[in-house]
């Protein structure tokens, strides 16, 4: 919205003002990110600039941290790497599936009592997070299966599936459903069907359920700190402790790195979301 | 002219309203199953937990399996004078097996619960009962501590005789069932709850209007902006969307300490002295600054998803019907952005009032919400019912508000990114 020539004077110091104000909000929102980067490289063990990185003096900047999250000793980080990929892979994997399925029923105009249903689907996303944790880590410690990768990827599972199953209804509700009926015509089974026809049409959505099911699972730390035993810890959890015993740096160097992550992630996002807008015929 | 149709028939002879009817249940069965895996499993491993919090928060059977003889006798007990012999005894009983099985710890926490200064005195009596001699309880457990001979103690012990009880819901709002069974409040001085619930409330509520005072300016920016600015600025939005929680709290820490750049800022500019920089984390502005922050994206998504949809030749239109660029926002524009607003604010709100990252890293002891002292009965006191109703309570409140917006604007109008 440029500002056209015969505004008047009130008008445009009114809308330098508030582009003055829309500049202080976008600072607000992406500044406190970039503290983060230059601080990981500190020579130092303070969490402060030093006047030699004020000064952008090269001694004071070392990878040190860095070297310390991989190669420290008693080192916490390798085994919550490792755990939190193999949660998040499960548990996006098992969102994936039960959302996609259960989304292509709701699609479906036949689907009785669609409304309770879609309630109960998406009510994880609903409940505040510290109730399904307590109700969550109650029925596990029940089943046997607290302080397991198994009781937490199904947790996980529970909180990713209402992405996959919102993502993957919007992305049908564009779906040619006539598509399906010429290839059932020409004499296609349902399965076959799905695999050639739905699926690469509605896969930018079920990727993008997908990718919200596993950031979600990559960041959870509420229920995981209910659920999780001495070899179930994952990233979060680490951060957490380190957040609330001590911020060391080595946590900085961990946060660059999954800065550096969800920069990958919003890449992937950005393009899906595009081709879905495409394929459902969306245009800006 | 027949009053009657003619029934039109398939090729296989049957009433074609059939045939359809039954094709219908067909499909209807077939979309039933594709959700059923998914529903049953949601339906088994969350739904029915949420809903047996229900029974964890009003169960007390614990007390009641502990001293089962105890309660048998109390029966004829009236609670005015202190108990019969007979009670003495059948306590003098149940806690002897206690003691050997090494549980009346656990009775003397929860009777805690119940009337401070109980811990103690069963922990003395627990002492001096293996030099107890047969008959006369009575007297020989009064000899213990002066407090056996309080007729309180006994009634305290009598209240926890129910299987069931709904006192965690009243000490969850500061309230008790006092000796004549009336629900009063508890002293002043002792009242928690009731302000960490006004807080939760009022935290939420302010992180709501701060959201939505600052994502509204850059949502219609994003939505008029030209499509290569708008892109360039919305990574602002999404880049902390995407990004860990613990990162962006992390963050918060490294600004907001006594040290960090906000208060060198402050200092620099003169705001402050050196010597007296604000403490901004551990308390309330820590909990409002990194949780405004953390949930603006959750304003701005929805906010531009629908100024994304008004045409600008609405606001032209106004304006060349004689409307000041003040009244044709206020008049035209701005009714039309209420939908996103009603989603952004429901989002945030619902969030932030069961929020318990941010407030447990940065909120101190005055800034930390509902949900942090659920986590702490759950993990520290180990008082589970009591977090179960607490938790419910909150569900509850949280249900009401998306309740009231679903009647009000409509529930459909959510979208992500």
């Amino acid at each position: 919205m440029a500002l056209l020539k015969y505004t008047e004077p009130h008008y445009r110091i009114w809308h330098y003002f508030y582009l003055f104000i829309c500049g202080c909000v976008f600072f607000f929102l992406i500044a406190p990110l970039f503290v983060i980067f230059p601080l990981s490289f500190n020579a130092e063990e303070f969490l402060v600039f030093s006047e030699g990185m004020k000064k952008l003096d090269p001694d004071a900047f070392s990878l040190r941290w860095y070297h310390d999250m991989v190669y420290g000793t008693k080192n916490p980080w390798g085994l919550a790497a490792k755990n939190s990929f193999f949660i998040a892979t499960f548990a996006t994997l098992g969102s994936v599936i039960l959302g996609t399925v259960a989304a292509l029923g709701l699609s479906s105009r036949h689907m009785p009592y669609k409304g309770i249903i879609m309630a109960t689907l998406i009510s994880p996303m609903i409940v505040p997070l510290i109730i399904s944790g307590v109700a969550i880590f109650f029925f596990m410690a029940k089943v046997g299966l607290a302080a397991t990768h198994t009781g937490i990827i199904l947790a996980h599972i529970i909180l990713g599936t209402p992405f996959v199953v919102i993502t993957v209804t919007a992305t049908l509700s564009g779906f040619d459903h006539s598509l399906t009926r010429a290839a059932a015509s020409l004499g296609s089974n349902p399965v076959n069907t799905f695999m050639k026809i739905t699926l690469p049409l509605i896969l930018p959505g079920v990727i993008s359920g997908g990718l919200f099911a596993f950031v979600t699972s990559f960041d959870e730390v509420v229920i995981v700190l209910f659920l999780a035993g001495l070899d179930n810890t994952t990233i979060p959890i680490q951060m957490w402790t380190g957040l609330r015993e001590q911020l060391s740096p080595t946590i900085l160097a961990v946060a660059t790195c999954l800065i550096v992550l969800s920069t990958l992630v919003l890449v992937i996002a950005e393009l899906l979301r595009r081709r879905s807008e495409r394929i459902r015929g969306i245009r800006r | 002219m027949s009053s009657e149709t003619q029934k039109i028939l398939t090729t296989g002879g049957i009433p074609l309203e059939e045939s359809l009817k039954k094709v219908e249940k067909r499909n209807k069965i077939k979309a039933f199953l594709l959700v059923s895996p998914l529903l049953f499993f949601l339906i088994i491993a969350y739904i029915s937990p949420i809903v047996s919090l229900l029974f964890t928060s009003i169960d007390d059977r614990m007390v009641t399996n502990m001293l089962p003889k105890t309660f048998k006798a109390m029966k004829q007990w009236d609670g005015k004078d202190l108990p019969s012999e007979e009670v003495f005894e059948a306590f003098y009983q149940d806690y002897k097996i206690l003691i050997e099985e090494k549980r009346h710890g656990k009775l003397s926490t929860q009777m805690n619960y119940e009337k401070n200064g109980f811990k103690s005195i069963l922990k003395k009596l627990a002492r001096k009962m293996k030099k107890f001699e047969e008959g006369n309880y009575k007297e020989q457990i009064m000899a213990v501590h002066k407090r056996w001979a309080d007729v309180e103690y006994w009634r305290a012990l009598k209240r926890r005789a129910p299987t069931y009880t709904y006192s965690k819901y009243l000490k969850g709002v500061d309230m008790y069932e006092n000796e004549e069974g009336k629900i009063v409040e508890v002293p002043e001085e002792r009242r928690i709850y009731k302000i960490l619930w006004l807080r939760t409330l009022e935290i939420a509520f302010f992180v709501t209007l701060f959201c939505f005072l600052m994502a509204y300016p850059i949502a219609h920016l994003l939505a008029t902006l030209p499509m290569k600015y708008s892109n360039l600025l919305m990574i602002c939005v999404l880049l902390p969307f995407w990004t860990s929680l613990l990162v962006r709290t992390a963050s918060w820490m490294i600004l907001l300490q006594q040290q960090g750049i906000v208060n060198d800022v402050f200092v620099w500019t003169g705001l402050v002295a050196d010597d007296s920089r604000p403490e901004m984390m551990y308390n309330k502005t820590g909990t409002y600054v990194a949780m405004t922050q953390i949930l603006l994206p959750f304003m701005v998504l929805p906010l531009y998803s629908v100024m994304k949809t008004i045409s600008p030749s609405l606001m032209r239109a106004g304006k060349s019907l004689g409307g000041t660029p003040f009244i044709t926002f206020w008049k035209v524009y701005f009714p039309l952005t209420i939908p996103g607003i009603g989603a952004g604010c429901l989002l945030v709100f619902i969030i932030a009032v069961g929020y318990y990252i941010t407030p447990e890293l940065v909120g101190g002891a005055s800034g930390t919400l509902i949900s942090n002292q659920i986590a702490y009965q759950m993990k520290s006191t180990l008082d589970w019912s009591f977090a179960s109703a607490m938790g419910l309570m909150l569900l509850t409140g949280v249900l009401v508000v998306y309740w009231v917006y679903n009647k009000l604007v409509g529930i459909d109008n959510i979208k992500l990114g």
